[in-house]
């Protein structure tokens, strides 16, 4: 296998783009990574996306995207698994360009939520979940998340004031992100008034619903190393799958997916969990990134509500974890969030996050999931 | 619409509480699977779920999808029943405030939802605190 490197990276401010169709979106974010690592001509093309079918009507996005990017005859592939959709691709790029089946490839992630209403919304990210078992009874993303709540805040003795500051967290960096769908602060108070959605969860602990697009541009590490831009190499790289049911699951209170995909990324990078510097990871909920930062071994079983508590996860504790905003600041348009968390890490690495900088960051994690953790895609990126 | 036989293949489950059985391990898997998550074995027994158990985890779901809306809020819970099989489905019949992690609870057959004054109306199980 070669080494992997990102040469480019490329986002737009994330939100309720009304005036912008979903090509607009994912190309204006290819466009930015494709000059960011100053090449021009791809071996291929890698778009995750989870449901443009439901959202906004339109499948085939290989030939649509790369038409509009002005790359046909390129080869393309889009790849789905719900909102580890982007976290996906970035994984087959990795593996095309770390095989030497590809030199330069651009991996992008997009999605246009905001075409559909609400409801319709529901009934598309419900998809990610066992339809005929789950989403028969009633049950929607919230409701899955708020019985995990639910089952570790009586296991573990997990707070709702806990809960609360994940998203406060979140937002306090999200308002140092312009990329941001919210870039403002909140306070624990305005998240333990905010309307019920599936108790214990409320508005403010879900992540929202977003239009937007990101991409990287891969290349072996010695292409790179040709160019003037600081190398930021993929070191490693973990997926693993469990149960699309939560109730098939052994513990309700662990992701094991999380926890394997972690693993295998940490043993290919030859790194330990305390060798990362900082982790963007999977907060749709509140309560997924306290199950996150236990899964991937930041703090021990049960402890993930007391770290935020503690500020160990706060952009200067020891393991900041989402600098960016997180899912719940900056926006989840779900096929595109795992590629964002990769051009974040990239920033950080390179040192350019300005406000939300972590200071010396050498290493990064990215931790991306689907559905309640029926898969999850981990990389490790490092400077040079 | 859906074609009707996506809901009527689903009977034998939703109706009759029909499981498999794995022959060499005894796992029970519901809904029915051609391969035993446990063990791997291909070969099944037909059983019938058990129909009490008691709460896991439960939510109320206030904001619903599509077909749901006339029933918010409404709770939803996962049950472990007393053969080991955990399931998903509403609590009905119960006071919000009542529930609980281990609450007793039993299968009942009820109404879930429907398609329209003209589409399939959907039926299945339920848990009722005992």
């Amino acid at each position: 296998m070669r080494d992997v490197a990102v040469i480019g990276i490329g986002m737009t401010k994330w939100g309720e783009l009304w005036t912008k169709s979903l090509r607009t979106i994912f190309v204006e974010s290819a466009l930015l990574a494709l000059d960011d690592a100053g090449v021009d001509k791809i071996d291929s093309m890698v778009v995750g996306c989870m449901s443009s079918g439901l959202f906004v009507g339109q499948e085939h996005l290989t030939s649509l995207l790369s038409d509009y990017l002005g790359k046909n005859p390129v080869p393309a592939a889009r790849v789905e698994s719900a909102c580890a959709s982007g976290g996906l691709a970035l994984r087959q790029g990795f593996i095309e360009v770390a095989s030497g089946m590809s030199d330069v490839v651009l991996v992008g992630g997009v999605e246009k939520m905001t075409d559909v209403t609400g409801c319709e919304a529901t009934f598309a990210l419900g998809t990610a979940a066992d339809q005929e078992y789950e989403g028969f009874h009633g049950l929607t993303f919230p409701g899955l998340y708020a019985m995990m709540a639910v089952a570790h805040m009586h296991k573990y003795g997990t707070t709702r004031e806990q809960l609360a500051l994940v998203a406060v967290k979140n937002h306090d960096n999200g308002s140092k992100n312009p990329l941001a769908q919210y870039p403002f602060k909140i306070t624990v108070d305005g998240v333990l008034q905010s309307v019920l959605v599936a108790d214990p969860l409320r508005i403010l602990d879900c992540s929202p619903i977003t239009d937007g697009a990101a991409a990287v541009v891969l290349c072996s590490a010695d292409m790179a190393k040709k160019m003037k831009k600081p190398v930021i190499r993929i070191t490693g790289s973990g997926l693993a799958t469990d149960t699309i049911a939560l109730s098939s699951r052994k513990d309700m209170t662990w992701i094991e997916s999380t926890h394997l995909a972690g693993q295998k990324a940490l043993a290919m990078a030859g790194r330990k969990i305390g060798d990362i510097d900082l982790f963007e990871v999977h907060d749709c909920f509140t309560i997924a990134e306290i199950m996150v930062t236990e899964a991937l071994g930041i703090v021990e079983k049960g402890r993930g509500g007391r770290a935020v508590e503690e500020g160990l996860t706060s952009l200067k504790g020891k393991f900041p974890v989402n600098p960016s905003g997180g899912l719940k600041a900056k926006g989840h348009p779900v096929g595109a969030t795992g590629v964002a968390q990769a051009v974040e890490v990239v920033k950080q690495l390179r040192g350019e996050a300005a406000e939300r900088q972590v200071k010396g960051a050498k290493r990064g994690l990215t931790q991306n999931m689907g559905g309640t953790g029926g898969s999850s895609v981990v990389h490790v990126f490092e400077a040079e | 619409m859906p074609n009707p036989a996506r809901a009527w293949r689903e009977y034998p489950q939703r109706y009759r509480l029909e499981a498999e059985k794995c022959t060499k391990c005894g796992t029970i898997a519901f809904p029915p699977r051609l391969v035993c998550p446990q063990c791997g074995n291909r070969k099944f027994a037909k059983t019938k779920l058990a129909e009490t158990g008691k709460l896991l985890t439960f939510t109320i779901i206030r904001v619903p999808p599509d077909p749901f809306e006339d029933q918010a809020p409404y709770a939803v819970g996962i049950a472990e029943l007393e053969d080991g099989v955990k399931l998903t489905a509403q609590v009905v019949d119960c006071d919000f405030a009542a529930l609980k992690v281990g609450l007793r609870v039993r299968l009942e057959f009820r109404k879930l939802s429907e398609e329209g004054e003209a589409g399939v109306i959907y039926y299945g199980y339920k848990f009722v605190p005992e």
